[in-house]
């Protein structure tokens, strides 16, 4: 039996597809909040915000899809890219990928990852691939209701119960060495920049670093220490839950090969 | 009929000829909202094209949140409306990125009559940076007036509603729940 793994090598493919990843598995982790969010209306919100991040990665794994055939690879579509790669395959930062905890979990992580794609999405705006950058053009729009939303949470409970507090220091904590994998530079990323497609991760860094700090100190909440080790999540190497996660969102299509609605 | 807001971009003259292009048009602005039935494609300012082809028509549509699990609704009840003018080629198209903006006037009275506060001006609501008040304090938000009543007196329950565009206030005169769509 041929294995299929649809490997994506193009280096242009993959930038998008650790954006596109980095959607695609924050989107399932928040799904899984449908039906356990602490009140209804946070159910709904973190649903909708579920919806932008999904199709935010449709549009990206498909483009990403097109880059790597245009670049002689196999013709692979989103439904491919999503539910047929391989773990080693997917290119998310570890961040992502991490269960969901608990609600001060869940916030802090959004508030992390929006004040990221905020800067991303922006300067994708002027990127060099049309379709990229008409991507981005809705992104950023939804992504500054995300972090409104997450930073309005971070706030209220970092800045709450002496309960709310500890949580939120602790999610702190177990985050924030997760952080550096988000802007850390290679010959990926230099490609992306040198072409034009899309901004070195480095470059997110200062913007990323100026909004969290207005929200942290609004929260009275202490930004933790930096942590040396950088995760390679971007390199296919993940965390073990990962497998775990991929099993769920991928078991449909793994079942019944091929199957459509 | 309902033109709208923006100019469709395909030469004007094109369609006053045999006035088919007239007539999608019209048909293009019966078709409503999957999720938000009070409102036509039209009047949402999704449609940003309609042109004539050589054997139907083209309608080139603007989804409106990257997410939104309408699209695909959308897209075939379009191609079943329009179906008697040939061939019907639905393109989906990106940029510039669909805007509340876009909504009609007549667009946003059918909203508030069917109980959806309507949007702001973009402007007013993007581009910000985060607001750091505290709930207690003022939303911070802007204000929105109950579409029932009309009064300012409003108060936001929740960022997010039954669909992405929207959220959810109650009016504190009449007290009834409503939903408002967000300027995007």
């Amino acid at each position: 039996m041929t294995k299929v793994s649809n490997v994506v090598d193009d280096a242009g493919a993959q930038y998008l597809l650790r954006l596109g990843d980095a959607c695609l598995v924050l989107s399932h982790r928040l799904s899984e909040w449908c039906g356990h969010a602490p009140m209804l209306e946070e159910d709904l919100a973190l649903g909708n915000i579920a919806l932008d991040l999904l199709g935010q990665a449709r549009a990206l794994l498909t483009r990403a899809g097109q880059l790597q055939a245009q670049a002689g690879g196999p013709a692979l579509d989103e439904d491919q890219l999503a539910y047929l790669r391989e773990e080693r395959h997917f290119l998310n930062p570890v961040l992502m990928e991490l269960p969901r905890g608990d609600f001060a979990f869940t916030q802090t992580r959004n508030l992390m990852v929006a004040c990221w794609l905020l800067p991303l999405w922006d300067r994708l705006r002027a990127s060099s691939d049309a379709e990229v950058a008409a991507i981005a053009g809705k992104a950023v729009k939804e992504v500054q209701y995300h972090q409104q939303h997450a930073a309005d949470w971070v706030v209220r409970l970092g800045d709450g119960t002496e309960e709310s507090t500890r949580r939120m220091q602790a999610a702190l904590a177990q985050l924030w060495p997760y952080v550096g994998e988000l802007f850390a530079s290679d010959d990926i990323d230099a490609a992306a920049q040198a072409s034009g497609l899309g901004p070195s991760w480095a470059e997110l860094r200062d913007d990323w670093d100026s909004a969290m700090a207005a929200v942290l100190a609004e929260a009275k909440l202490p930004r933790p220490q930096d942590t040396p080790h950088v995760y390679a999540g971007r390199r296919g190497v993940h965390s073990e839950h990962m497998g775990h996660m991929l099993s769920t969102m991928q078991m449909l299509q793994r079942t019944y090969p091929g199957g459509v609605w | 009929m309902v033109r709208p807001a923006l100019p469709p971009t395909s030469d004007a003259a094109h369609d006053q000829g045999c006035g088919r292009l007239s007539a999608a048009w019209e048909v293009l602005g019966q078709v409503l909202d999957p999720e938000v039935p009070a409102v036509s494609l039209v009047e949402l300012g999704i449609v940003r094209d309609l042109r004539e082809t050589a054997d139907g028509v083209e309608v080139v549509l603007t989804p409106t949140y990257s997410g939104c699990p309408a699209t695909e609704a959308i897209e075939q009840q379009v191609r079943e409306a329009l179906a008697r003018f040939g061939t019907v080629t639905v393109t989906l198209q990106r940029a510039p990125a669909w805007t509340t903006d876009w909504i009609t006037p007549e667009g946003r009275e059918k909203l508030r009559a069917y109980g959806i506060a309507p949007p702001g001006p973009v402007a007013a609501g993007q581009g910000v940076p985060i607001r750091l008040v505290r709930p207690a304090a003022g939303s911070g938000a802007q204000a929105v007036s109950c579409p029932r009543c009309g009064s300012a007196q409003t108060q936001r329950l929740s960022a997010f509603g039954s669909t992405a565009c929207k959220s959810l206030y109650r009016c504190l005169a009449c007290r009834e729940p409503f939903e408002f769509f967000k300027p995007l």
